[in-house]
């Protein structure tokens, strides 16, 4: 009852061109059935997501390490609530980042939680910089 | 199956058949001889109506399944074609879709009887945990089941169920990736939850065998919880429970019908008439009533994997109930605190229930962690406590003379029902709270709609002005793709002739194709043919509106409503309110305003409305006076054209409905008579009995 060969095969990387994300906008993309949100951060987003004690944060993680180094401005997260699976809306809450509507999670400018029942911070889907303004995820 | 059988047919081809498989006997001596206590209550004949609602589901899910596709594309579209194309389609839908939430309710009773009466206890301890075997199959099934129409609270229902078990640490991960055949609910999952949800119905067929066999050894439990003695503790199960148990289906059936017929939305969700999108999530999202009081224990909890272990323990516990209540007494009647705190439990259910519907801030969360320890305490605390302290007033010594001692005087549960009382006061006042909290929109006003109540109709000129400004106005933007030009002549509908509908189909074009040489071509339109899209395909008509794609007006009436609130949701059971969607689609088209008012501040590119959830709306105001020429001498009014065109979009959402109701009318007729058949029956045959 796994995935069938074509699942799988339909879920292979996809690469995605960033040049037309102009800065504080976001995309979605689709990748294995699931929303994957590109944010093209601005620099008030970066420094609030930096100037965070990690330690206070319910599941501690350093900006640096969510995002690819050198390409600080590009967060890329699986938009899919760490609660119970609903989408969270970009640009909303109280954090500059994501506000799940189903129950009130709070993810911040770097996709971390910050309020709400959610347990973890949105996931960083496997991907690589192909070039400066490609990526490839998967 | 209660023993060896002396039964011999007096047919003889019956009796070779008796010599090789003896199945009469079997019959024999399970429904006819086999004995039953004669104190038995109405509560009792809820096994009955579980088998006839079991019986129900199979009959018509077979049904239903011979005209669906599993297919994450076409299954919500083969649901709404089913209801309109399938002879009596609409029928067999809702008797599957009310018949779950029927089942259930049986079920509750059912159970609750049990836990009343103490039917649990020795020697009844596996036929209890049976009993609960088969809750938990149906509890899946009727998930599984809600996930096929492919609406917006089947796929979000499926995703935040499915999610539950990611929860289990290490293994949670793979397991959830197993249950849908994917990385996310797909089609795969789809498929998959139809195959199990045509095969667990038959699983708990299985079950319920065992679940007889085992009450048949062990002998039915009664309300004064002594069991049988003598002969002249019991009646033969046929006529007399046979009887009975009619009686009690038929009164059952009434209850189904008021569903089927006139309430088929009542208890649904009116998101799951919106298409599956797994972009947007709905922003409630609430499983069926059912599952409610499980609902709100597992959101009560903070943590993810301590609210899911919650939930499942909750049901789980009851498989335990024989031993942490040890009370030697079984029957509540006989124990003065185990009846008040089963009333508190009964209580404590429904608020739970009610918990799970709300939005999970503020005062709801801490209401639902209190009302969580209390269903907890219950059983873990309550019930053994009681088997310890309780003295429990004595017992009859059989069940003849509980039968003859029988007086009319009865205890009320006085302190129980004050709590129960306080309980729905404070209900109450939470939920006027919430209304005031609840600042997104304005309640739209109430209308009086021709196809409203038990005997309600569509205005035949109404549909055809509504008509009329569907084409001109909405169509510009608008989808009808669940209607073809035939509806408009049949009957229920803007009362049109064949010959009229395929006048007007042939103004359309439609595209077909591929023709000979492999191109398409536009010819006129046909009577079979559904109305063109405005747009080829939900990107360009989000490219074309500012981003917001124009939603397809065939189901709107029944895809939006708004909350009724507390004390209205039960008055309107009573009076078939019906019409949220229709009040709504009115309350949008007439409420819009030029200026915002003070404090609301509207997007770029959307306008001000009163009665839109949020108030900013990407449609702008599509209506105006004199926009659309009657040729009836109707008034040309916004009011006029928001009222025509709300009683069409009715009829294309539900165009089978006035068949609905004159069908409902004449089974509710043949069911009264029925019922009182029964009724007099049943008297003569337990006349000797009492």
């Amino acid at each position: 009852m796994n995935p069938d060969a074509s699942t799988i095969a339909a879920g292979a990387p996809i690469e995605v061109d960033l040049s037309p994300v102009a800065e504080g906008q976001d995309i979605k993309v689709f990748w294995r059935g699931k929303p994957i949100y590109i944010s093209h951060r601005t620099k008030k987003q970066i420094d609030e997501a930096r100037a965070v004690n990690v330690a206070s944060l319910p599941d501690p993680q350093a900006d640096e390490a969510r995002v690819k180094s050198g390409h600080d401005q590009w967060l890329v997260v699986i938009g899919i609530c760490t609660h119970l699976g609903c989408i969270p809306i970009a640009h909303e809450g109280n954090y500059d980042g994501f506000f799940c509507p189903c129950h009130g999670s709070q993810y911040d400018s770097s996709g971390r939680i910050r309020q709400g029942p959610a347990p973890a911070n949105l996931p960083v889907p496997p991907y690589q910089f192909v070039s400066d303004t490609k990526i490839q995820i998967g | 199956m209660s023993g060896p059988s002396d039964y011999q047919p007096s047919n003889p081809a019956l009796q070779w058949i008796e010599r090789r498989l003896p199945i009469l006997g079997l019959v024999h001596s399970s429904f006819v001889i086999y004995p039953t206590p004669r104190n038995l209550n109405y509560w009792w004949t809820f096994g009955a109506i579980l088998s006839f609602m079991l019986g129900m589901q199979i009959l018509t899910g077979v049904i239903l399944a011979m005209h669906y596709t599993p297919h994450a594309d076409l299954a919500f579209k083969s649901v709404e074609l089913l209801v309109r194309d399938v002879n009596y389609g609409w029928l067999l839908r809702n008797m599957h879709a009310c018949g779950a939430s029927m089942f259930f309710f049986a079920v509750y009773v059912h159970m609750l009887r049990g836990l009343y009466y103490g039917s649990y206890k020795e020697p009844r301890e596996v036929l209890w945990i049976l009993g609960v075997i088969i809750y938990l199959l149906m509890m899946a099934t009727g998930f599984m089941g809600y996930v096929l129409p492919w609406g917006q609270m089947s796929f979000w229902g499926a995703t935040v169920i499915t999610n539950l078990f990611s929860a289990i640490p290490y293994v949670g991960e793979s397991i959830v990736t197993l249950l849908w055949g994917g990385y996310s609910v797909g089609n795969p999952t789809l498929n998959r939850f139809f195959s199990l949800h045509y095969l667990l119905p038959f699983l708990i067929a299985g079950v319920v065998v065992l679940h007889v066999w085992a009450l048949h050894v062990a002998g039915q439990n009664n309300p004064d919880g002594v069991e049988p003695k003598t002969e002249k503790d019991t009646v033969p199960f046929t006529p007399h429970a046979t009887i009975k148990d009619g009686f009690g289906v038929a009164c059952f059936m009434l209850l189904y019908a008021w569903f089927i017929f006139y309430m088929p939305n009542y208890l649904g969700d009116a998101d799951n008439y919106i298409p599956a999108n797994p972009g947007v999530t709905p922003p409630h999202i609430v499983p069926e009533w059912y599952y409610l009081p499980f609902y709100a224990i597992l959101r009560s909890i903070p943590n993810k994997l301590a609210g899911v272990i919650g939930m499942f323990s909750a049901i789980i516990i009851l498989c335990f109930l024989p031993w942490l209540d040890a009370a030697r007494t079984k029957s509540s009647k006989y124990r003065p605190l185990a009846k008040q705190f089963f009333w508190i439990f009964v209580a404590v259910c429904i608020l739970l229930g009610y918990l799970g519907a709300q939005p999970p801030e503020g005062i709801y969360v801490i209401a639902g962690r209190v009302l969580t320890f209390c269903y907890f305490a219950y059983f873990l605390i309550v019930l053994p406590l009681l088997a310890r302290i309780e003295k429990p007033r004595p017992v009859p010594n059989s069940i003849s003379d509980a039968v003859l001692a029988k007086t009319g005087s009865r205890s009320t549960p006085m302190v129980s029902t004050a709590i129960v009382l306080a309980l729905a006061g404070s209900l109450f006042a939470s939920s006027i709270d919430s209304a005031r909290a609840n600042e997104g929109s304005d309640k739209p006003p109430g209308n009086k709609w021709s196809f409203a109540g038990p005997f309600g109709k569509y205005d035949r000129g109404a549909l055809q002005r509504g008509l009329k400004v569907y084409k001109e106005v909405c169509a510009n933007c608008h989808g009808l793709s669940y209607i073809a030009f035939r509806n408009l002549a049949e009957a229920g509908g803007p009362g049109y002739s064949v010959a009229q509908a395929a006048a007007f189909a042939s103004d359309y074009k439609v595209k077909d194709g591929p023709n000979d040489t492999g191109d398409m071509f536009e010819r006129p339109g046909r009577p079979a043919d559904y109305f063109p899209s405005p747009f080829p395909n939900e990107q360009a008509a989000r490219a074309a509106n500012g981003g917001a794609a124009p939603p397809d007006l065939s189901l709107i009436t029944k895809a939006r409503s708004y909350g009724r609130g507390f004390p209205m949701f039960i008055v309107d059971f009573f009076t078939q309110y019906q019409e949220q969607g229709p009040d709504y689609v009115a309350a949008v088209l007439q409420g819009f305003e030029d200026k915002a008012p003070e404090g609301v501040t509207i997007p770029e590119g959307s306008y001000y409305n009163k009665y839109f959830p949020g108030h900013a709306i990407k449609m702008p105001k599509p209506l105006s006076d004199g926009q659309v020429t009657y040729d009836d001498g109707s008034p040309a009014t916004v009011a006029q054209y928001a009222k025509d065109v709300t009683t069409f979009l009715m009829w294309t959402a539900e165009p089978h409905m006035e068949s609905r109701k004159r069908l409902g009318a004449q089974v509710f007729v043949f069911l009264i008579i029925f019922a009182f058949l029964m009724y007099f029956t049943k008297k003569k045959v337990w006349a000797d009995s009492h």
